[in-house]
């Protein structure tokens, strides 16, 4: 379809107005600026990463990097606390997208099937905690009581059965299964659970990844649940620790002995940017391999269920 | 409507029983989830009687004797409640204000670009600070606000503008969490937007084009009409949670000089649940803010009911 559009499109192109002549002046003038304004924040991270603490501070590198060189992120590399946060979350993305995933997909599955018995009851059960919960100090008491707090389980299942991700996945199962499909393999003896297995999880791999995705890119970023539940300092993951150095400015002091106080300061801004470009990096250069399923998981999401 | 159709291929009515049991393996398939949601979500919503109880840790939640509303009204009570409220309202609608309009306006541009690689550059920027996470965000903010160091000041001043503390001023407050809600995720939202019009059926335009509609009119009279729909539902749910803003980047970003307007509901029930250990107290806030924000989502989903066919529940 987008073909026959674009095809449209370049048929009626032939001849443009003056009117529509300034319509794409102001268009792509604007959309060059905002392109602008999206990427030179992040722009000027990377440059001063790399630039001399003094310049930066000073104010002399705007538009590109002065006196390039890596300090900053050699002193990161002996930062063991980064890099354990790295690993935890790394283990949290994974175990954490693979509860998702057992958790989420078979109940959408089943919340699809027109067929459920006390179908409006389960769904009004998933939908209830969209709108209301229990609260955070009642949450923590049960999380405390079963002991859970400060180990692994705690980031990966109490929270990984998430309302919104069951409706994206049952009504891409309503509407991209078709029922006769179904009735075909329960003629030739299928039952429910091999029906599930074997015919619907094979044909739902865009709705399987866009919640895989979602998940991991959520476990990436999420902090708060970290920071409540978590205390040892060897289970906390990457985003606890940038909080701390970039925003309760803790400073790896170790890693600044020797440096007068100024320097010193001022290193420590370097060594935050050098943080955000080491910690930013890998999700931004995955992003364009898994866009397509980033895109496709917000129009399964747009869909009524 | 695939309900009636469904109803009127089975007209013999099957018993209860019977159709439990065919349905028998698919609860199967539920079990996991539901004991998880119940044990996470449905048994904590039992603890929220802590909220009318004088709780101590040690008493446990059974034991500890009731305390009845008092914990509401010391909160009603306090000088925190009206700040609180305040500024929840205030950087809520502030957002929802700036923050719905802009991506809509950015999918309409965008439907309009006709240069196709710049459409694609145009589009992964604006996507890609989306991807930034919020406490790097938040660490980016301090930075560049920086009143000495900061890029920002430093861009000001080529233009002989000193740029004040923002980050100590509690006016800047909202808008800084506002606009730089708008540079991290206008793009990302607009992508809901983007995709509803490209399901725009392209005669519409062809049809548009011959009667000699130009751009703007198209835009105007064919794309905006098309969002409609979309843009309703985004509403209904950024209205109903004009009371929960999130605490993740509000906390981050608070500091004393600016907490008399950034001090928000979940900032003061998380201050005072577990850094403070008033845990009463906290449960009454959070649960007070429940309930006003499932009013607020009933009321709105009541409303949009009545007014057009687009409603959530």
């Amino acid at each position: 379809m987008a073909k026959e559009k674009q095809l449209v499109q370049t048929a009626v192109k032939v001849k443009k107005s003056k009117e529509d002549k300034i319509f794409d002046f102001f268009l792509y003038t604007i959309a060059t600026i905002i392109i602008i304004i999206m990427l030179y924040p992040m722009y000027f991270i990377i440059i001063a990463s790399i630039s001399s603490p003094t310049d930066v501070s000073a104010g002399n590198v705007m538009f590109y990097p002065k006196e390039i060189n890596f300090r900053a992120y050699a002193q990161l590399f002996e930062y063991t606390q980064l890099w354990t946060g790295y690993k935890n979350t790394i283990i949290y993305a994974v175990l954490g997208t693979i509860f998702s995933l057992i958790f989420n997909i078979p109940a959408a599955y089943a919340l699809s099937r027109k067929d459920l018995f006390g179908r409006k009851f389960f769904t009004i059960f998933y939908l209830v905690p969209m709108f209301f919960t229990g609260g955070l100090i009642p949450t923590y008491m049960v999380v405390k009581d079963l002991g859970l707090l400060d180990t692994l389980w705690v980031m990966v299942i109490p929270f990984s059965v998430v309302t919104y991700y069951i409706i994206v996945a049952r009504t891409f199962f309503v509407n991209s299964i078709p029922d006769d499909l179904r009735e075909a393999a329960q003629l030739d003896g299928c039952g429910n659970l091999s029906y599930f297995f074997k015919i619907v999880l094979p044909l739902s791999k865009a709705v399987i990844s866009v919640i895989a995705l979602w998940t991991a890119v959520g476990q990436w970023n999420s902090y708060f649940n970290a920071l409540i539940y978590l205390r040892d300092s060897e289970l906390i993951p990457l985003q606890l620790v940038l909080r701390n150095i970039l925003v309760s400015n803790q400073t790896i002091s170790n890693m600044l002995t020797g440096a007068a106080a100024t320097e010193a300061r001022e290193m420590a801004d370097l060594i935050k940017y050098a943080v955000i470009v080491v910690s930013s990096a890998p999700i931004m250069c995955m992003y364009p391999f898994v866009q397509k399923y980033f895109n496709q998981g917000v129009m399964l999401g747009s869909v009524k269920g | 409507m695939a309900e009636k159709k469904n109803a009127a291929v089975q007209p013999n009515k099957v018993s209860a029983w019977t159709r439990l049991k065919r349905s028998g393996t698919l609860y199967l398939l539920i079990l996991p989830s539901f004991i998880v949601m119940l044990v996470f979500t449905y048994y904590p919503m039992y603890g929220v009687t802590i909220a009318f109880k004088d709780f101590t840790p040690a008493m446990g939640i059974t034991n500890s004797p009731w305390a009845g509303l008092k914990y509401f009204k010391q909160y009603f009570n306090s000088y925190q409640f009206g700040t609180t409220i305040k500024n929840t309202l205030v950087i809520s609608i502030y957002s929802i204000v700036v923050t719905f309009p802009l991506p809509i306006a950015l999918a309409l541009m965008c439907n309009q670009m006709k240069a196709l690689k710049f459409k694609k550059i145009f589009q992964v920027t604006t996507y890609l600070p989306h991807f930034i996470s919020t406490v790097v965000m938040c660490g980016m903010i301090l930075l560049f606000l920086s009143p000495s160091q900061g890029i920002i000041a430093q861009l000001t001043g080529l233009f002989g503008y000193k740029l004040p503390n923002l980050m100590g001023s509690a006016g800047a407050f909202p808008s800084i969490y506002v606009w730089t809600e708008v540079w991290q995720h206008v793009g990302w939202d607009s992508i809901l937007y983007i995709a509803a019009l490209s399901s725009v059926d392209p005669s519409l335009y062809e049809a548009a084009t011959m009667d000699g509609a130009s751009k703007w009119q198209k835009m105007i009279h064919i794309d905006i009409p098309m969002l409609l729909p979309t843009a309703t539902i985004m509403f209904i749910l950024r209205a109903g949670s004009v009371m929960s803003i999130g605490f993740e980047k509000v906390y981050l970003l608070q500091n004393t000089l600016n907490s008399s307007t950034s001090e928000i509901i979940s900032t003061y029930v998380y201050k005072m649940g577990l850094v403070s250990s008033q845990y009463s107290l906290s449960a009454a806030i959070g649960l007070f803010n429940n309930i006003v924000n499932l009013i607020l989502l009933l009321s709105v989903n009541y409303i949009s009911n009545k007014m057009s066919e687009t409603s959530l529940v």
